[in-house]
């Protein structure tokens, strides 16, 4: 039997809408929290578009700072998500489709976010067309930002492929099928991977920057983001289990939470390693670790921040470790937000403004946010939270097939 | 126009009047869609839509360009209330620039700093400065974590102080090329290292990869006092720049390509600033490299510039 394409597509595209805006109200005014803040971050983009980006406290000495960080976060947490597939395959956990479609989901709007900080940060926006392949002039093979502007689509549209496959079948009450979209679920595996560490090669890659110059780069990228990532996904697993008859099973929970414990002894043991590499070496270029750690004549604006987010992940691993700990469900909680508290300041600030603090003259500049780089960066988080929650509003009954295919109308 | 060519685009600069290249055509064709759609939905401004249809300075026929210059002519008159020239002139052939900075003589008075800004139409407001003059303790030698970038003294030189002038240091092997996504700057036959204002993206990697802070933003649109702005022009050079790109020295590539010396270079009163081509035996920059023990900055990043610092006595 021929289906008809056309008109599936438009009941389900229908459906979905339907399905992700409809709730009860405090779903409806958690969509209304993050419209409000979409639309404070709009207004203050708007004045730092036709300002310029002198609106930010970015300036020559540190020329990237809050939105690159927290674009570098969020590729993380894109990466990371998918990587959950892997434990999910190895156990063979049996909601394994639950778990592959939520940390999917989350990929996207990880990606989402991530595209719209670097969107953010460029001082000609209407010329980001120039970023296109084909129709613009990607200078490859040797710019890195380039090969991440590629990777990063490709990334966005592989997850969004295989999103659209499980929702539009399970829409459709049909069995998806594995010939397609396993292999592709398989090689997003591969491409988080991909992702992070052309990402990390961004930095890595230039030598004027000794902070950032370190082939410990990379891997330790790779290792926080196998914390951040599926912290978030802990507590959204929660949240199902609570509010849907989705039933995610206690030991899968268990398990990516001993996963997480390792990641986070990795994480910690190279952040060990190049600790210690700085400090007995003690050349000028631990001039930048000072900096974070310790401030440099009195600059010392991140150095609470350094301390906080080292303090958050040695706590989170000691939870993570200890089974009991791990198994309590407050404890476990409280883990992840470390965690997550923990690795957003890591990438976010630890990153980007001690690599450019001192700048390459020796040049120390203080920098903090404006006060409009930080709405920016709330209605960028916004954007995500939305698509995410609307996303996975929609995802869940239909995953339960408790949701009519053909519409109200019948 | 040989010499506009970007070294990995032999095509560049060359394309035939006549007809349009396939890959050129589909580009055509996509981005007078996209210019349509922006339009519609927008209400956007011819500004803007001439903006968005641009072709990098490399891929403009001989033809193209003209009428690039004109039109850059017309909009800078408007906008100053006076007549300004922009001109392409290509690269020599046969010349390499070669710079070079006697360390004993330099005062650190910064004349060639304000010379320069003047020169280039850097912004006032915010300020832009391509060249840097750094302070250093006689007691520590050269270190650029204890240089003092806004020494402020009585007079200058201090008895216990020298001085490090640092502008773009035009490198053979520029990190800062590499990093650009998007082909906006390379570096030309003649050794300088130019960014196409008007292709520029303003995403800054070229400013977290180069090694000597000579990369500037224009955070702000920039504001030049109509009095003070120098309308002789060079597309790649000392134009004015728009909101939102990267600009840096290019040893006053509009006087040098005409065979002048840079700003920077006429107004040092002590003569610690020496300019030349590097492919001439003759030269005096060859001179000195001959007669005296010349160094660069960082060389352990092998970004092997063109810019030579010595100590003449
Ligand atoms: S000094 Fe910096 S801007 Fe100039 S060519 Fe070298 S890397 Fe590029
Ligand atoms: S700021 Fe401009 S010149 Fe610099 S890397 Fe980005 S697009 Fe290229």
């Amino acid at each position: 039997m021929r289906r008809n394409l056309w008109r599936d597509t438009w009941q389900f595209v229908g459906g979905v809408a339907r399905l992700a805006f409809t709730g009860s109200g405090w779903y409806l005014a958690w969509l209304g929290l993050l419209g409000l803040l979409i639309l404070s971050g709009l207004f203050a983009y708007v004045q730092q578009y036709r300002g310029g980006l002198i609106m930010t406290n970015m300036r020559d000495q540190v020329s990237w700072a809050f939105y690159i960080g927290n674009f570098t976060f969020l590729v993380g947490v894109a990466a990371a998500a998918v990587l959950l597939v892997i434990p999910a395959y190895v156990y063979n956990w049996k909601p394994i489709k639950e778990i592959a479609i939520f940390g999917e989901l989350l990929a996207v709007s990880a990606i989402i976010m991530s595209l719209l900080f670097v969107a953010v940060d460029i001082g000609r926006p209407d010329r980001a067309w120039h970023l296109l392949p084909l129709l613009g002039s990607l200078n490859l093979p040797s710019s890195l930002l380039a090969w991440d502007v590629l990777v990063l689509n490709g990334y966005l549209l592989l997850n969004i492929v295989i999103v659209w496959h499980f929702l539009f079948t399970g829409f459709h009450r049909r069995p998806y099928n594995k010939r397609f979209v396993v292999p592709l679920l398989l090689f997003s595996i591969p491409a988080a991977v991909g992702i992070h560490t052309v990402t990390a090669f961004v930095y890595n890659g230039m030598a004027a920057r000794p902070f950032w110059n370190a082939s410990i780069l990379a891997p330790k990228f790779l290792a926080s983001a196998f914390c951040s990532g599926p912290a978030i996904l802990l507590i959204l697993f929660q949240i199902l289990d609570r509010t849907t008859q989705i039933r995610i099973k206690q030991e899968a929970l268990e398990k990516i939470a001993e996963l997480m414990a390792y990641a986070m002894f990795l994480n910690l043991f190279l952040f060990g390693a190049e600790i210690f590499k700085e400090y007995y070496s003690g050349t000028t270029h631990l001039i930048h670790t000072q900096y974070l750690y310790s401030g440099l004549d009195g600059h010392r604006s991140l150095v609470p921040f350094a301390w906080g987010s080292l303090a958050c992940s040695v706590a989170a691993f000691l939870l993570f470790l200890v089974p009991a700990t791990r198994r309590r469900m407050v404890t476990l909680n409280l883990g992840c937000l470390l965690i997550y508290t923990g690795v957003y300041i890591e990438k976010g600030l630890a990153l980007v403004i001690p690599g450019m603090t001192p700048d390459t003259l020796g040049e120390i500049y203080d920098y903090v946010p404006t006060f409009t780089e930080i709405r920016v960066g709330a209605g960028i988080f916004a954007v995500g939270f939305l698509v995410f929650s609307v996303l996975c509003k929609a995802a869940v009954p239909i995953i339960q097939g408790t949701h009519s295919p053909a519409g109200d109308r019948g | 126009m040989t010499s506009h060519r970007h070294p990995d685009d032999p095509h560049g600069g060359e394309e035939s009047c006549g007809g349009l290249d396939r890959r050129e055509f589909l580009r055509q064709t996509g981005l007078v869609t996209m210019a349509g759609v922006a339009a519609l939905s927008c209400g956007c401004t011819p500004a803007f839509i001439e903006d968005l249809l641009r072709t990098r300075f490399t891929r403009l026929s001989p033809r193209k360009l003209d009428a690039v210059l004109r039109g850059l002519e017309a909009d800078y008159a408007t906008r100053y209330g006076r007549a300004v020239s922009v001109k392409a002139t290509p690269a020599l052939d046969g010349v390499e620039f070669g710079y070079g900075l006697d360390l004993s003589r330099c005062i650190g008075c910064r004349r060639c700093v304000y010379a320069c800004v003047h020169e280039n139409n850097q912004s006032r407001d915010p300020q832009i400065q391509w060249i840097q003059v750094l302070s250093m303790d006689r007691q520590r030698g050269i270190s650029l974590e204890h240089a003092d970038h806004y020494y402020d003294p009585q007079q200058v030189p201090e008895a216990d102080r020298f001085y490090i002038p640092i502008a773009c240091q035009q490198c053979r092997n520029p990190s800062c090329v590499r990093a650009c996504p998007v082909k906006a700057t390379w570096q030309e036959p003649d050794g300088i290292v130019v960014i196409d204002y008007d292709w520029c993206i303003g995403c800054r990697c070229c400013m977290a990869a180069c090694p000597y802070g000579a990369r500037h933003f224009n955070w702000a649109e920039p504001a030049i006092p109509t009095a003070e702005l120098n309308p002789d022009t060079h597309y790649l050079g000392n134009r004015p720049r728009p909101k939102g790109v990267v600009e840096k020295c290019t040893f006053c590539i509009h006087h040098t390509r005409e065979g002048r010396y840079p700003a920077c270079v006429e107004i040092c009163p002590v003569g610690a600033r020496k300019f030349g081509n590097l492919l001439d035996e003759e030269s005096e920059i060859r001179y000195l490299m001959r007669e005296k023990q010349v160094f660069v900055l960082k060389e352990e990043l092998n970004t092997r510039p063109r810019f030579y610092y010595f100590y003449a006595t």
